[in-house]
């Protein structure tokens, strides 16, 4: 791929989705574009370029789609899933007892497995939340995910990766090559388009939120921005879970880590959390009270 | 260095076998049926077995229920590796003493995600994307 070409196509993915790639990520354009110019029937990269700089929206949205789109499995990782039933739950539980309701936001839900994930440790939790009123919001960038999301249909290669077999007999049904995942636990989700670069104020505050391997694809300025306005959705007491790889310390104060909970972090009292740069008025005005 | 029996009768399925599992740190042993894994368990118990359910002579499940009831026949975790993707299949195989079940085809992401969940093998560190 030449250089313009790649530049052109960072610039694009930049703007359009904050997704901020390095001058050595040439190999994941191609990995993920070229099989989209194909289908197009465009013959490589610089067609595919060429075609953009023309103005196809709906390309340019594919293009978007195909970058910022991740693998995942179910219970991707575990370890976060584990914090999630022995250290988040139980705590919300306390909490939140007499209001008996819980809210959690996946900021980044992707095909599904994540929110999944959650609704089936929550099930498994059996008579703890008999009466409680669950929400689950489930947002992703890309429309095609959502939709494959909604269905919360998989293959047989999905549906064997992380998801132990007791889970599977329990929560899925076979559907000719494929496995569904049962209404009851779709019920439990919303799922909602949304771009993080965008304002998310109208989904309300969460006692929890996941939002797992998907700054990494930000600046240092667009995570910043993103963590304040993750902090103006959060509950004080809440919990916000991030990447193994990603962590808040040095980019915001607005979060701390919890000590021996790897990717898990809360709220600051906003009384001692001044928020690094602009950008964070109720923040402000929270500390003036 | 733990063992693995790999117990199918497609010497095509074993070589496949046999290279991921080594690639998970795995000393592999052979078996084209129940009564020939029989015997290997007899000699030393496996700390793993990765079984096919349909074989000739004697099958995997047929094979499971008499392991576990030979003595330190608990100890192995076992994994099915069938072509037999019935919920019924899961569950009595999972009710007759089985530890996790994979469905072919397999890859190595399968065998390790199985491998992990009984705790055969430790999970990788996290990884970012």
């Amino acid at each position: 791929m030449n250089s313009p070409d790649y530049e052109y196509l960072r610039k694009l993915l930049k703007e359009r989705s904050g997704l901020d790639l390095s001058a050595d990520k040439q190999y994941l354009i191609e990995s993920r574009l070229l099989p989209l110019a194909r289908k197009g029937g465009l013959a490589g990269i610089p067609e595919l370029v060429q075609k953009l700089q023309g103005g196809s929206s709906a390309l340019i949205t594919s293009v978007v789609e195909a970058m910022t789109t991740n693998e995942t499995f179910f219970f991707r990782d575990k370890i976060p899933f584990d914090h999630f039933r022995d250290t988040i739950m139980p705590e919300v539980l306390k909490a939140r007892a007499s209001r008996r309701s819980v809210r959690i936001w996946c900021a980044a839900g992707s095909t599904g497995q994540e929110p999944y994930s959650l609704a089936m440790t929550l099930k498994e939790m059996g008579a703890a939340l008999t009466g409680w009123r669950v929400e689950i919001i489930a947002t992703d960038l890309s429309q095609e995910v959502l939709e494959k999301a909604k269905a919360g249909i998989y293959s047989q290669f999905e549906v064997q990766r992380g998801l132990p077999i007791q889970h599977l007999v329990k929560y899925f049904k076979p559907n000719g090559e494929t496995w569904q995942i049962n209404p009851e636990l779709r019920a439990m989700i919303q799922h909602r388009q949304l771009n993080l670069l965008q304002d998310f104020s109208h989904l309300g505050t969460f006692d929890v939120i996941f939002c797992r391997n998907v700054l990494i694809y930000f600046d240092q300025e667009t995570k910043i921005n993103i963590f304040n306005r993750l902090a103006r959705q959060i509950e004080p007491d809440g919990f916000m879970v991030l990447g193994a790889a990603e962590t808040v310390v040095g980019l915001t104060d607005t979060f701390k880590p919890i000590a021996d909970r790897r990717g898990l972090y809360r709220p600051n009292d906003p009384r001692v959390a001044a928020p690094i740069g602009a950008g964070a008025p109720r923040m402000v005005a929270m500390a003036g009270r | 260095m733990k063992t693995c029996l790999v117990v199918d009768d497609s010497s095509i399925v074993r070589k496949v076998a046999r290279r991921i599992v080594e690639s998970l740190g795995f000393q592999v042993i052979e078996a084209e049926d129940g009564v020939e894994a029989l015997v290997h368990c007899k000699k030393a118990m496996p700390e793993a077995i990765l079984l096919d359910w349909n074989m000739p002579v004697m099958d995997g499940f047929q094979f499971l229920g008499t392991l576990r009831r030979m003595p330190g026949g608990d100890e192995p975790k076992v994994v099915f590796c069938t072509t037999e993707t019935g919920i019924d299949h899961i569950t009595k195989a999972m009710g007759g003493g089985a530890n996790e079940y994979i469905m072919k085809p397999f890859d190595k992401d399968i065998v390790m995600a199985k491998f992990q969940e009984v705790g055969l093998i430790e999970r990788e560190e996290e990884t970012a994307a």
